[in-house]
Formats: structure tokens, C-alpha cells, sequence
């Protein structure tokens, strides 16, 4: 199959590679960029680990090919702060040890960034019903609940 | 719990909530893990796996596939023939076990969905994929073995030159056990089923080879665990020294016991790498690791108990049937010989036996996963002590604590409940505080008046187990401190391997304290063999115990190496310094120097190597409490709180160990709940895929409490630590079992099986009242 040049903006920069048309977005998020911060963890789906937000929504771009991001502005977990300067979000998480072997962390951190910038305040609840489309095996979730609903109230503290 | 803030400036740094130093790097994208490693002109490899339970090979024809563009090479049995040699056991020889190894390539027969039978190699992994589907096999199947009925009534040989499908069989007792059953008031036998599951990390595999042909060196990345010994056996398999051969370990998304033993996969990738001159990488999908990364649990035990009318435990006869799957790997008779031997728990009783029959069948190998054994054997017997207190009309939790071993019988000998071992033993502990302390914790008194209420047709019940675990100990761990000589710090260079825990930050806070210098200053290298000549790794909850203790030992030498040269510096003699606070000091306190100025002024690098032996393991002990309410017309199960009190021996690092507990006891209730690597009969697997293995989500167990001790330091080792990360998954079937039955109460039903779903408990419910005649 024939390579296509796929443009669009990443963490807010105009890129562009070469996609077959099957190649999935992640893969070309990985390989073609080389922004290997979005995590490959199930390849069908369910798991989460490779969401990135797309056009101000969280996807899975294991189920996205690269092709149907053309001209699409997104944000991988390298857009959303630097170890220098952690967002909100990503500060939490560290507060609260809300990751251990850190796989997952990216399209939870994604995930939460698109859930947050909808809804700035939500429920316990509303963040686990959302948080449910993410796996993680290490942490049993208690302390990633902990530490979007702390990032949510700093967030919305800053804003006020 | 809520850590210390920033800016922190503890005197000490063991056991300290010190926030993890890996973190930055995970939560920006900047962590590398197996799939993030890309070497010049790498080829990817994708793996033809079986798709038959059991069958004879009669020919593989890859020439379509081999005609595919991009596609380098495609390996089968015919290929490595001449130099293939089985994958070893590394733990537990029981006797027999070694018959039945696994070659990294099916040869004339295939024994289980998911064995390897031909490895392509292609340009992009894309075109490796496309290749397998141009590769066809041709196999004569054969009848499966799913079952110890079938094992042991063969129509069917796995291992056709062994005659048996039954791989190792033996008796193990203390006590006497046949007196102690017949001078009992009481004896119940039950049935107990604990279902094939296993630790499926959010990493899947990946091994990612690279052959030196100038300097006959082979590296290769994605190794974990147990990297030395496994080093080791790559080396003797492409028939090169040790020391021709490094294994590198980059981040890992995590491990659970099962990741990071020796694999297939761990020789082929190389040997393709070693034989193409090209590096290679092999990256596992999801499918595949459910296929054939390895399977646990998976053991059915008939056990009966001997009991005092007071509830006094005489005697536990347990029977255990395990099925291993079709090949013996690196450390599956683990489950067999921790099943046994942790049947009786941590309770006194005298009289012990085990029958334990290790069968093999068309099912994906064993090994351990996180409580290996133990989670199995507390579900047996912590469900039968309810059933015997229930029977003799005494609570549940006044039938442990009358039978708990007590802190004043530490140690207490468990005999000699392991054939490959010698007489074993719990090191210290107080079972009965960590017990009281859980009742404490979980308004057990009130929890108990409750049981059976029926609450709009949600059933409430609440179940308790408790356990022990022993491990922090095994062959030799090693460390090397060298001190930086831009600024004084200290780089720390360790064996044990690192699986997500947070080794960088535990290991540094231990440095910090041995040295008495800033913990910022010190960097943690660990798991690599390019870092030290010898190692081990990380599992049965040893690395801090083990690694911990090697850099307590290191320090100890890095000042005895340091003091001459402070000496010269100073000009004093040696024994008129004294260490301080990360600096030498005369005792008169005139003149100090440190590590920076002492590195500046010596022209060879100051560094010091050191190691930690112990084969004298510790008990982590604990009790867990589940509260459950069960729709008793639907077979629905809401958890509604969960309970754990362990006892760590010493706490390095309590936000670290909070965060193994929380996440062990999800791990615990995904198995007592959903988790099922189920086959049909035919040895079909019915599990690959995350839509067919169901794991815990966030919505599912949202109320855990984890409360971890200090009450009993460990004698084996000069942290006083003991095994810590196993306690929260151990007793969770057992917990869920006893609080699901009690809930049932009324119907008289009582949970047999894991994993407890609400088809079973639903069925339960049926079948009790149409034995009522309701």
C-alpha cells in the first residue's frame, strides 16, 4: 500500500508524516513521530493506555487510522505539561502516587485532561464512570479518583 | 493516605512518604519502555502460534510467506534443531518436573493454543503480521486433556515418551495427621475450585535483540525480573560466556510474577538477530500475552478439617490437584509447592498433610503470579474454617483468634512442608494484633450483626481471612556505590530489577540514610547485567529485603574505603575520623571533608561493591475483611467495603507500600470476581482478549482500606524488612468466598468456586431452593 502524507498539529505544532492507510494513529504517533508517550496496551480497544485527545476529545488511537487524523489538531501526554512544569493534573498524580509502573498513566492523563476541560467539577462518581475506560493494574484507581478530583478543585481554585 | 508536602527535610529518610523520583519522567511521556527502544536497521518479528490444543506437526510450508516483500526470514523447528535446548527450571525441582520442559519452537507436536511454531522476521511489524497468514501448517489434532480426569485416565499423552501425563506426585505431613482426625469431635470435607487466572501487566512482553558481530556480543533490551540467571541461560543457549551477553532492563509496565521469566521468545528474538546480523524487536500483543505469557493459579483442592468441639484445630488433610498446563517452565511448580504449603496458614495446628498431584493438559504453561500458592490455599481453608465455625456454632472471628499462632511461639516451625526445602518457619510476628486490629479497623462487631440482612432484596454479608506469607530471601543480591565526581553524589547500582514499584525512590531513601547524606544526590541504576558482574533480581517480594540490605552493606564499605583516603586528604590518621553526616570529621571536629571535595582530591573513582545474602525468609501476616450485600434475585455483588491489616516488619517508604496494598487487593477481588483464562473442552481458549478477560475498572471496588504495620522487624536482614506487596492480593478469594457465603446464609449455600460471578451465586441460590422445595 501506498505511504500518504498525513499532516495536522500536535501539541501544538504543525507536523506531517508518511502513512500507509492502515497504519493505526497510534503507530504513527510512536514511530512516525516518536512521540512514544502514548502507550500501545491492547490493540482493540479496551484498554485505554493509547487515548490521546483529538480535536478536544479523548480517543483511542489503537481504533483510529493515522489517515482519519488529517488535518486534526492533538494533544499526546507530551503536550500536557514537562517535568519542570507538570499541569495540574499531572501534579496530583504525583502527590497521590496515583501511578506505579507508569504504562497506563498517558491515556489516563488524557482521558482526565478532556474530562476536566468539559466538566470542571465532577462527582466521584462521574470520575470513575469516566476513568472506567482505562485500565491500570498496579494502582486499584483509588488514588488516580484522588488525585483528578484534587487537580479539579486547583484548577478551578486558579481559575477563580 | 495524604504524603508530606514538598520541601520536606526529614533527619532520616526510611520511612518517609518521599514522593517517587520515577514519576516526572512517567507522567510527561519520558519514560522508556521496551517499545520506545529502536536500534539502527531493526527488523520486527511476529510469531505463528498454534491455533490447535493438541496436535501433530506433519509440515509447515512458508515459501508464500517467504515471497512476501519485506519479509526477511521465517524460522521453524528445522531451524534452530541443531542447537535448541529446553527453557530450565529455575525454582521448585520437584521430582519429575524436569521431563516435561518446553523447547522455544514446537518440533513434531503442538501441546497448547499459543505455542510457538515459526517466527517470521520482516521488514516492518506489519508485514510480519501479513506473512504469518501466509504460512501454513499442517497438524493432525489430537484429543485435548482439559482436566485432571483426563490427565490421569489418559486417551490422550502429552509427553508421549513419558507414559504419563501426571508430571509430579507427592505426600508431605507434620504431625500425625491420622490421629489427629480420628480423635476429632468434628471433621467436615469440602471441594474447593480456584480458577486459572493470571497478572496481566499493561505492558505486554517485548525483547528487542542486537548482535555485535565484531565484538561477538549479543545486548538486548526488555528484560526484568530475574535478569542475571536468565542472562545465563540465553548465553548457554547460543552457546556464548556470560559476559558476551547483556540483558538491559528499561521501564516496565509491570510484572506481577509473571513478566520477566525466561520465555520463548527470549531466545528467538536473539537467535534471529544473532543469525541475520540485524537487530530485531518482538513486541507482544495483547492477544498473544493472554495466549501464552504464562497462566497461574488454576488449582482445585478437596480438604477436610479436624476440629475440637471448641473449635480447636487437630488436624487439615488437604488433596491438591494442579494443572501446570502443557510444559513444566521456569517456576511453575511454585503454585503446587506453595499450595501445599501454605495450607494450614497462619494457624496452629499440629497435624498437617497434603496429597499434591501436578498434571499437565493442552493449556498455556504456569508459573507465579503475585501470592503464588498462597492466594489458592487461603481460599480453601479460610472457607472451611467458616463452615466449621458455623457448624460448631462459634463465630468466625472467635475460631481464628483461638487458633492463630501467637507471637510468643515466634518462631513457629511449619515443618517440612516442601520436599525441595528444609524444615520451614514463620521469623516473628503478632498474627493475633494484626487480626485484632483488622476487627478493629472494620467495625467488625457491628459488620457481624448484620449478616444475612436483607436490605431491599441486597443480601448483607461480611467475610474475614487471614493469612501469611513468607519470602524476602534467595540467592545473593548485589550492590555497587560509586561517588560522582562532578558532585559528590552518589550513583547506586543494584541487581534487584524494578517492575513499576518505585525501586529509584526506596533504594535512594535507604542510600540516603546509610550515608547520612540528601537523598537528592543519589541516582538508582538497577536490573541491568552492564551495571554489575553478578546479580539477581526482584520476586517473591525480596527486593527490599534482599537489594535494600545490599546497599546497607555497600555503605558500611564505601566509608571503610573512604576513610584512607579522607586521611591523606586531612592529613590525620585513620582512626582519628569519624563518619558524619556525609562527611569525615577529626574527632576533635577541626576539619571535615565530604564526598565532593574527597572525589575532587582522588584521582581513581571512590566507589565500593557489596552484596546481602539470606535464605532465612520473612512472614508478612495480615487479615482482610469484605463487606458485600448480594441482589438475591439477580446474583449482583456490590463490594461495599474491604479491609487489610498487614504486618510489613519495616516501612521504607508507607506511600509506596500503601499504594502495593490498595492495588494487590484490587488485584485479589479482579480474581475473586471476574478474572477467568477459561478453555473449552476441547482446549479451545476462550479468553483472548480484554472484551473475554474481564479485569477490575475503576467503577468496580471504590471502597479499600489498607493499614500497613510495623510490628514485628524481620531477624534475617539489618533493615528488619520483610515482604511487602503480596499481603493485599492473598487472602481476597478467601475474604470474598466467606462474606458471598455468609451473605447466602439463609439459603444454606455456600461458595466452592472462584471466581464468584452472578450466574454462580445466582445458580446457588436456585439450586438451594430447589433442594428447600421452594
Amino acid at each position: 500500500m501506498t505511504p500518504r502524507t498525513v499532516k495536522l498539529r500536535v501539541n501544538g505544532e504543525a507536523r506531517e508524516g508518511q502513512a500507509e492507510p492502515r497504519l493505526l494513529l497510534a503507530d504513527f504517533l510512536r514511530h512516525e513521530l516518536h512521540l512514544t508517550g502514548t502507550h500501545v496496551g491492547c490493540e482493540h480497544g479496551v484498554c485505554g493506555a493509547c487515548t490521546v485527545i483529538v480535536d478536544g476529545r479523548a480517543m483511542r488511537s489503537c481504533l483510529m487510522f493515522a489517515v482519519q487524523a488529517e488535518g486534526t489538531e492533538i494533544t499526546t501526554v507530551e503536550g500536557l505539561g514537562t517535568p519542570e512544569n507538570l499541569s495540574p493534573l499531572q501534579d496530583a498524580f504525583h502527590r497521590h502516587h496515583a501511578l506505579q509502573c507508569g504504562f497506563c498513566t498517558a491515556g489516563i492523563l488524557t482521558t482526565m485532561t478532556a474530562l476536566l476541560k468539559e466538566e470542571p467539577d465532577p462527582t466521584p462518581d462521574r470520575v470513575r464512570e469516566v476513568l472506567s475506560g482505562n485500565l491500570c493494574r498496579c494502582t486499584g484507581y483509588i488514588p488516580i479518583v484522588d488525585a483528578v478530583l484534587d487537580a479539579a478543585e486547583k484548577i478551578r481554585a486558579a481559575k477563580a | 493516605m495524604q504524603p508530606k508536602p514538598e520541601g520536606l527535610d526529614p533527619k532520616t529518610f526510611i520511612g518517609q512518604p518521599i514522593l517517587r523520583n520515577e514519576d516526572a519522567r512517567f507522567l510527561t511521556g519520558g519514560g522508556t519502555y521496551s517499545d520506545d527502544v529502536t536500534r539502527p536497521g531493526m527488523l520486527h518479528a511476529a510469531i505463528l502460534r498454534s491455533s490447535h490444543a493438541h496436535g501433530l506437526v506433519r509440515g509447515i510450508d512458508a515459501s508464500e510467506a517467504l515471497a512476501l516483500p519485506g519479509v526477511v526470514a521465517v524460522y521453524a523447528w528445522a531451524d534452530i534443531a541443531d542447537i535448541a535446548q529446553p527453557i530450565p527450571i529455575r525454582l521448585a525441582p520437584l521430582v519429575g518436573l524436569d521431563r516435561f520442559p518446553q523447547y522455544c519452537l514446537a518440533s513434531d507436536k503442538v501441546r497448547f493454543v499459543g505455542e510457538p511454531i515459526a517466527l517470521v522476521v520482516a521488514e516492518s511489524r506489519y508485514i510480519a503480521e501479513d506473512a504469518l497468514n501466509l504460512i501454513s501448517v499442517d497438524i493432525e489434532e489430537l484429543p485435548a486433556i482439559v482436566d485432571f480426569a483426563g490427565a490421569s485416565a489418559p486417551k490422550s499423552l502429552l509427553h508421549d515418551a513419558h507414559g504419563t501425563n501426571i508430571a509430579s506426585a507427592y505426600e508431605v505431613q507434620r504431625g500425625d495427621v491420622k490421629a489427629a482426625f480420628a480423635e476429632a469431635d468434628y471433621r467436615r470435607r469440602e471441594t474447593f475450585v480456584c480458577q486459572r487466572h493470571t497478572g496481566v501487566p499493561m505492558e505486554t512482553r517485548a525483547v528487542i535483540a542486537e548482535w555485535d558481530v565484531a565484538a561477538q556480543h549479543m545486548t538486548v533490551w526488555g528484560a526484568t525480573k530475574v535478569p542475571f540467571p536468565n542472562r545465563a541461560t540465553l548465553a548457554k543457549m547460543l552457546g556464548l560466556e556470560d559476559k558476551s551477553v547483556d540483558l538491559i532492563e528499561v521501564d516496565v509496565g509491570g510484572g506481577f510474577g509473571i513478566r520477566g521469566e525466561f520465555y520463548p521468545e527470549d531466545f528467538l528474538i536473539p537467535f534471529a538477530a544473532k543469525k541475520l546480523g540485524r537487530p530485531v524487536k518482538w513486541i507482544e500483543d495483547r492477544r498473544e500475552h493472554l495466549l501464552s505469557a504464562q497462566h497461574s493459579r488454576d488449582v482445585s483442592c478437596i480438604l477436610e478439617i479436624a476440629c475440637k468441639s471448641d473449635g480447636t484445630i487437630l488436624g487439615l488433610y488437604a488433596e491438591l490437584f494442579v494443572d501446570l498446563g502443557a510444559y513444566v517452565r521456569t517456576v511453575g511448580g511454585v503454585v503446587p509447592a506453595k499450595a501445599a504449603q501454605f495450607v494450614p496458614g497462619p494457624y496452629r495446628i499440629a497435624n498437617v498433610g497434603c496429597s499434591v498431584q501436578i498434571f499437565l493438559s493442552n493449556k498455556t504453561p504456569v508459573g507465579t503470579y503475585r501470592a503464588p500458592g498462597r492466594y489458592e490455599s487461603n481460599f480453601f481453608r479460610e472457607r472451611l474454617i467458616d463452615m466449621a465455625a458455623h457448624d460448631l456454632g462459634i463465630d468466625p472471628a472467635e475460631i481464628r483468634r483461638r487458633n492463630l499462632v501467637l507471637g510468643s511461639e515466634m518462631p513457629y516451625g511449619i515443618g517440612k512442608l516442601v520436599p525441595y526445602e528444609p524444615e520451614g518457619e514463620y521469623d516473628t510476628g503478632d498474627f493475633v494484633a494484626a487480626f485484632e486490629r483488622a476487627l478493629q479497623d472494620s467495625d467488625w462487631n457491628a459488620l457481624n450483626a448484620r449478616q444475612g440482612e436483607d436490605e431491599d432484596g441486597w443480601l448483607h454479608g461480611t467475610g474475614l481471612a487471614c493469612f501469611v506469607e513468607t519470602g524476602g530471601a534467595g540467592p545473593k543480591e548485589t550492590a555497587r556505590l560509586v561517588v560522582r565526581k562532578e558532585d559528590g553524589g552518589i550513583n547506586l547500582f543494584i541487581g534487584s530489577s524494578a517492575l513499576g514499584q518505585g525501586h529509584e525512590t526506596v533504594f535512594a531513601q535507604i542510600c540516603a540514610d546509610a550515608l547520612g547524606i540528601p537523598f537528592k544526590g543519589i541516582r538508582v541504576f538497577h536490573g541491568s547485567t552492564t551495571y554489575l558482574d553478578e546479580g539477581y533480581g526482584t520476586y517473591a517480594s525480596r527486593a527490599i529485603v534482599m537489594g535494600g540490605s545490599a546497599v546497607l552493606n555497600t555503605a558500611e564499605t564505601l566509608i571503610e574505603t573512604m576513610k584512607p583516603l579522607a586521611a591523606e586528604a586531612l592529613g590525620f590518621p585513620n582512626e582519628a575520623l569519624v563518619w558524619k553526616a556525609g562527611r569525615f570529621e577529626t574527632e576533635s571536629g577541626g576539619s571535615s571533608i565530604g564526598l565532593a571535595e574527597l572525589a575532587a582530591a582522588t584521582a581513581q573513582e571512590i566507589r565500593a561493591d557489596g552484596s546481602f545474602s539470606s535464605t532465612r525468609r520473612t512472614a508478612s501476616y495480615g487479615t482482610h475483611v469484605a463487606h458485600v450485600a448480594v441482589d438475591r434475585r439477580t446474583g449482583k455483588i456490590r463490594l461495599i467495603d474491604y479491609y487489610v491489616v498487614e504486618d510489613v516488619g519495616r516501612i521504607i517508604n508507607p506511600l509506596i507500600v500503601h499504594g502495593q496494598a490498595v492495588g494487590g487487593v484490587v488485584q485479589g477481588l479482579g480474581g475473586a470476581f471476574l478474572e477467568n483464562l477459561a478453555y473449552d473442552e476441547n482446549g479451545q481458549f476462550l479468553a483472548g482478549s480484554f472484551a473475554d478477560y474481564l479485569m477490575p475498572t475503576a467503577t468496580d471496588f471504590p471502597s479499600i482500606h489498607c493499614t500497613s504495620l510495623e510490628l514485628s522487624r524481620a531477624p534475617s536482614n539489618p533493615l528488619g524488612a520483610k515482604g511487602a506487596g503480596e499481603g493485599g492480593t492473598t487472602a481476597a478469594g478467601a475474604a470474598i468466598g466467606n462474606a458471598v457465603s455468609a451473605a447466602l446464609r439463609k439459603y444454606g449455600a455456600e461458595v466452592h468456586e472462584l471466581p464468584v460471578t452472578p450466574s454462580k451465586v445466582w445458580s446457588l441460590i436456585a439450586q438451594a431452593k430447589a433442594a428447600a422445595g421452594q
